[in-house]
């Protein structure tokens, strides 16, 4: 119990933990799918603390981890233009591509720029017409209102000299794809709560019947996870699989319309390749005819790259929930949040970083 | 780049067409879009913001819970950091 002095209220937190416990009669297997949530489960050894009622295995939701090594080569090409103002958010520069990364790219002399928001992007194109301003749209559907928003901003004021390079996936193409794997362990979800903020929870009804799994949209602060955790223990008891709502202070069962509005007057769907996973048809967003004007892989012709990972790099096992981050070989010796391998290294919503992180070595290994 | 941050509300902009506004989190205050909340917000009110976005409104108890423990977990580092990089790359120039 070392870890529950730690939470804010440990009265809630010990309470919570006991009860699912003592309501678990065997050992659950659970995939949390946002790696915000990864990141607080393993930064709180919530996963340890629960050792014995359930198995937290680690799901897809880092956006820095599935996007595609070919999309990386190919922000490594644009951004190495001279003509061009390359922009991302943070996390993105130092995921490796086949030969390098984006940080490696400004040492050489792009002009490559960090940015808040996806409309600082649009700022920097209006700031500077001589120039072309690239965003790399990645992410859940979490980025998509705001990315799908610059690009709209850019068309109704008609900077031409603004483009986005999008690599946006979405999750309950990921979730159908991992259920229906053959040798699929998760016997229940926490769904991600601000995707559901913004889409709410509609999609994952037929999801949860279908593979009689129940899911419980959740949170990412330590007590969310365990009354998540618990909510979820209770329907595997009872045999009931349906979508329930943990996260009510800022999730509705239709997520936010306005922003729904704006991601499907710009984005439609497209088969999206993961990083790690492979092809998952229907599974991410591309821009539609009427916004091919921004799109950069068209402008800057770039659409055709191919990339081999690294093979010492597990990251497809990590991604899947097959292999827990420090069961990989390269774990904390070849690959390090400083010289990482794969992407799950990098972002802080990566599994592998969380773990070295936190300290989770082979000495953890043995338990989990 | 999925962790929403809670924030106040303290100014409330047009853009030529596009309702933006300024948001206090917790000393740090950024340039956010507000298009996608309800109209009737008012300056004082709270929302979680991702990525310069400002996504679902908030109550206030639960605004400052929610910030005092991303700041427990040195989750807020970034914000900080984040601002000073974001606005050196709007400034021009190479941010580092
Ligand atoms: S530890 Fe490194 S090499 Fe191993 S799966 Fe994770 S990112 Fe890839």
């Amino acid at each position: 119990m070392k870890y529950l002095s730690e939470y804010r209220d440990p009265k809630i937190a010990r309470s919570l933990a006991d009860q699912i416990r003592s309501t678990a009669s065997r050992r659950w297997v659970l995939m949390e799918v946002c790696g915000g949530q990864t990141h607080t489960i393993v930064k709180q050894g919530i996963d340890e603390l629960l050792h014995d009622a359930v198995e937290m295995i680690h799901g897809p939701g880092c956006p820095v981890c599935v996007t595609p090594l070919e999309q990386i080569d190919r922000a490594l090409h644009i951004a190495a233009r001279p003509d061009v103002v390359f922009t991302s958010f943070g996390d993105m520069l130092r995921v490796p591509g086949s030969e390098s990364d984006l940080f490696q790219v400004r040492a050489n002399g792009g002009d490559v720029r960090i940015v808040y928001s996806p409309l600082d992007a649009l700022e920097i194109a209006r700031r500077h017409p001589d120039k072309e301003v690239v965003f790399f749209a990645v992410g859940f559907e979490t980025t998509a209102p705001a990315n799908a928003m610059a690009v709209w901003r850019a068309k109704q004021l008609d900077v031409s000299n603004f483009s986005v390079l999008v690599s946006h996936v979405t999750v309950p193409p990921a979730m159908t794809a991992l259920l229906a794997s053959p040798d699929n362990r998760v016997q229940a979800f926490l769904a991600a709560g601000h995707v559901c903020t913004v889409m709410g929870w509609t999609e994952y009804e037929p999801l949860a019947a279908t593979y009689r799994v129940p899911i419980v949209v959740t949170g990412f602060e330590p007590l969310d996870l365990l009354e998540g955790i618990l909510m979820a223990v209770n329907q595997l008891e009872k045999g009931r699989h349906e979508v329930e709502n943990q996260y009510v202070r800022s999730v509705r069962r239709e997520g936010n319309r306005p922003a729904q509005d704006v991601i499907g007057k710009v984005f439609r769907l497209v088969d999206r390749q993961w990083r790690g996973i492979g092809m998952i048809p229907s599974s991410g967003l591309g821009l539609r005819e009427e916004y091919a004007a921004f799109d950069a892989e068209l402008k800057f012709g770039v659409s055709v790259v191919t990339a081999t990972e690294p093979e010492e790099c597990h990251a497809g096992d990590v991604l899947r929930g097959k292999m827990k981050p420090h069961e990989c070989p390269a774990f904390g010796t070849l690959c390090t949040p400083e010289r990482p391998l794969g992407a799950p290294m990098v972002s802080s919503e990566g599994a592998c970083a969380a773990y070295f992180n936190y300290g989770r070595f082979r000495s953890a290994a043995a338990k989990a | 780049m999925c962790l929403g941050i809670p924030g106040r509300i303290v100014e409330i902009k047009d853009d030529t067409g596009l309702r933006m506004g300024t948001v206090d989190f917790g000393g740090v205050r950024r340039d956010v879009c507000l298009a996608y909340l309800d109209e009737d917000i008012q300056v004082g009110d709270y929302a979680i913001v991702h990525v310069g976005f400002a996504i679902s409104k908030v109550d206030e108890d639960e605004a400052k819970r929610t910030f005092e423990i991303l700041k427990e977990m040195s989750e807020l580092d970034e914000l900080e950091w984040l601002g000073d990089v974001a606005d050196r790359s709007l400034e021009g120039g190479t941010a580092s």
